[in-house]
């Protein structure tokens, strides 16, 4: 069954006199537990595929079903309400809120789901064992490396128990060994029965996904499942080194 | 997200940035202190003019007789009697808005008592006198209608006059000569302060008007050779009375319509409420300028609130991104401008009552705070950050989530 289900979605944006087409009539579905990675340049308009899909952005014309709900002409407030409950997002730059504890910025989620302060506690410091991360929960972003800080954006999409984690080039500020700690991560989510959509534009990272979308000019190029390469195997075999 | 919660978030930001928040309720705080600092002078004059009006008489009327003519010389009022003892028995009988009426027949005597001598005012006076005044016998008894009855030769002192005359003595019992003449101290009166104009009220001695009028100055006879202190029954009442007396004086003196009163009234109550006005006039103009550093408060709150939500524009991305509702933006940055609002108006309403306190001890004014003006203050510097802090808000809650997330 399809998680995600976009039927000719096309995306204008106006620039003064100038419009541009960032997406042009694009079909996409993703089933439920795919770990799907959209690739392309920049301007090929993965990003506004992404942020669609992530509900931060509507459509200009199509359809886009989330879980078989259509959420193209939600307003801004359910669309708040859908990505609390039923999105998580990782972002290249992390985006944890300065000054504030890990587990604080795990809870944020939470707080506008309404979660009492206790349960929100418990299901952060949760959400933060699960990436490894539990001795860290009182550390603030500026204490911690960036696979660290990433891996707390990682907690924090997965602490409302999402159904779909919508990754935008999570990797871009890594280096190669946090990236594979990373793509861990992800594939354990996967596994776990979270859909991933990550987009980038490394083939290296693209790799660890199951399903390779390429994008150009606001359409879909190809489409291919492939044999996904598994993190963790990289990471045991990668020399060891002192992980920060 | 619950509106403690809220309030939290809110107060975690403003912590966040000490300094900037201190020096944003700055303009609040001085705005407020200063409200509160001139509120509290402004009572502060009020109710010493009150107390002062109130020292001489509650709802106090005075009517005084005409004034002589003779070639083309006028004489002041008071100066023809015209005013007689019937007048005032049928102001106490007909007029029925006065509770008290009384003569006060004046005169200036040399008191003595065994070894000193003081020159005073004596008046001569009935015990409703000193009910009009408000004014209680401290020691010994008051004067009495027996006393009026006999013409006893007995006299009650002001407490200037006895310590003139006796110092630390007792003076009741004593005999006191007025213009040489014998009279028993029968009673002390509290010490009554000083007038506005700066009378001692207490420089003073009341006998009997009987007594006075056979033994001090000649009596007149029919005339009333004084003044009648009236006493309406309540403050509301007193223009009533004045008119009731007016109209019953002109109707004993046969005075036709058209010609001009054979005696005036004073209207002690209206006198007071002039001078309260006049203070309350002052206040609300110290208020409003006051009133004004207030807004320019609020303005300032405005200026941070928007610099902090430009500053913040990222955060406001990530919270709408993992679910924040445009309205659970708003309500962030409206609880913050409030809560910055209010806890400047409270440390003004500290610095106010602060510096009123100052400026009394320093100037020697009178100052009065009121707490339901500390509580109003408080209230309008929050409504200031509510509507101050709308227009930032908004604006924060209608950033778009994509461009907000890719702000630099």
């Amino acid at each position: 069954m399809a998680l995600i289900d976009l039927t000719q979605v096309s995306k204008v944006y106006r620039m003064g006199d100038v419009e541009v087409h960032a997406l042009r009539d694009v079909s996409f579905s993703v089933t439920e537990r795919d770990f799907v990675a959209v690739m392309g340049s920049s301007g090929s308009g993965k990003s506004t595929l992404m942020n669609i899909i992530g509900c931060l952005d509507r459509p200009t014309a199509g359809t886009y079903r989330l879980d078989s709900h259509e959420v193209s002409t939600l307003d801004r407030r359910a669309l708040a309400r859908i990505r609390n409950q039923t999105l998580g997002f990782v972002f290249q730059s992390f985006n944890l809120l300065a000054r504030t504890s890990a587990l604080e910025n795990v809870e944020l989620p939470l707080m506008y789901a309404g979660v009492p302060a206790r349960e929100r506690r418990r299901r952060a410091a949760e959400a933060l064992e699960r990436v490894r991360l539990a001795d860290r929960a009182h550390h603030h972003p500026n204490q911690m490396s960036g696979g660290q800080q990433q891996r707390v954006a990682v907690a924090r999409a997965l602490v409302s128990h999402p159904r779909l984690i919508v990754a935008d080039e999570p990797t871009g500020n890594l280096d190669s060994r946090t990236t594979v700690e990373i793509m861990v991560l992800f594939q354990e989510l996967a596994s776990a029965g979270i859909t991933v959509l990550l987009v980038t534009h490394e083939p290296d990272v693209a790799a660890y996904a199951s399903r390779v979308v390429v994008m150009r000019d606001g359409r879909i190029r190809s489409d291919a499942r492939q044999g996904a390469r598994q993190a963790a195997a990289d990471l045991a075999a990668a020399p060891l080194e002192v992980s920060a | 997200m619950n509106p403690l919660e809220t309030f939290r978030v809110a107060l975690r930001a403003l912590l966040r940035n000490k300094l900037r928040s201190f020096l944003t309720v700055l303009g609040i705080i001085i705005g407020v202190g200063a409200v509160i600092a001139m509120v509290a002078i402004g009572e502060g004059a009020k109710a010493q003019v009150e107390a002062s009006f109130a020292s001489m008489g509650s709802n106090l009327l005075i009517v005084m007789s005409g004034s002589t003519q003779s070639g083309g010389a006028r004489g002041g009022f008071g100066s023809m009697p015209t005013l007689t003892w019937d007048d005032l028995a049928a102001i106490r009988r007909e007029a029925p808005s006065v509770k008290y009426a009384a003569a006060q027949l004046r005169s200036n005597a040399q008191l003595m008592s065994e070894d000193q001598n003081w020159a005073t005012q004596v008046s001569g006076t009935s015990p409703e006198y000193f009910q009009i005044r408000n004014w209680k016998v401290e020691r010994g008894r008051n004067l009495l209608d027996s006393d009026l009855d006999s013409s006893a030769k007995v006299v009650v002192l002001g407490q200037t006059v006895v310590d003139k005359l006796y110092g630390a003595v007792d003076p009741i019992g004593q005999t006191v000569r007025i213009k040489n003449i014998p009279f028993e101290v029968v009673g002390v009166l509290e010490r009554k302060g000083q007038s506005t104009m700066g009378q001692d009220y207490d420089d003073a001695a009341f006998v009997p008007q009987t007594t006075f009028g056979t033994k001090i100055q000649g009596g007149l006879q029919k005339y009333l050779a004084g003044t009648i202190f009236i006493g309406a029954v309540s403050a509301d009442a007193t223009a009533r009375a004045e008119t009731q007396v007016s109209d019953l004086l002109r109707d004993r003196h046969h005075l036709p319509m058209g010609t001009d009163d054979d005696f005036s009234i004073r209207n002690l109550t209206e006198m007071a409420n002039a001078q309260a006005e006049g203070t309350r006039t002052l206040t609300t103009l110290l208020a409003s300028i006051a009133g004004v550093s207030l807004l320019v408060g609020g303005i300032g709150i405005m200026n941070i609130m928007l610099v902090s939500v430009t500053e913040r524009t990222r955060e406001i991305g990530v919270r709408m991104a993992v679910g924040a509702t445009p309205f659970d933006i708003l309500l962030q940055f409206l609880v913050e401008a409030l809560t910055l609002a209010v806890a400047g108006g409270m440390v003004g309403v500290a610095l106010g009552v602060f510096s009123a306190g100052r400026l009394a001890a320093r100037f020697g004014w009178p100052t009065l705070i009121r707490p339901d003006v500390a509580l109003i203050a408080v209230g309008f510097s929050g409504l200031v950050g509510v509507v101050f802090g709308l227009y930032p808000a908004r604006k924060a809650s209608r950033l778009d989530p994509i461009e907000a997330l890719r702000f630099e």
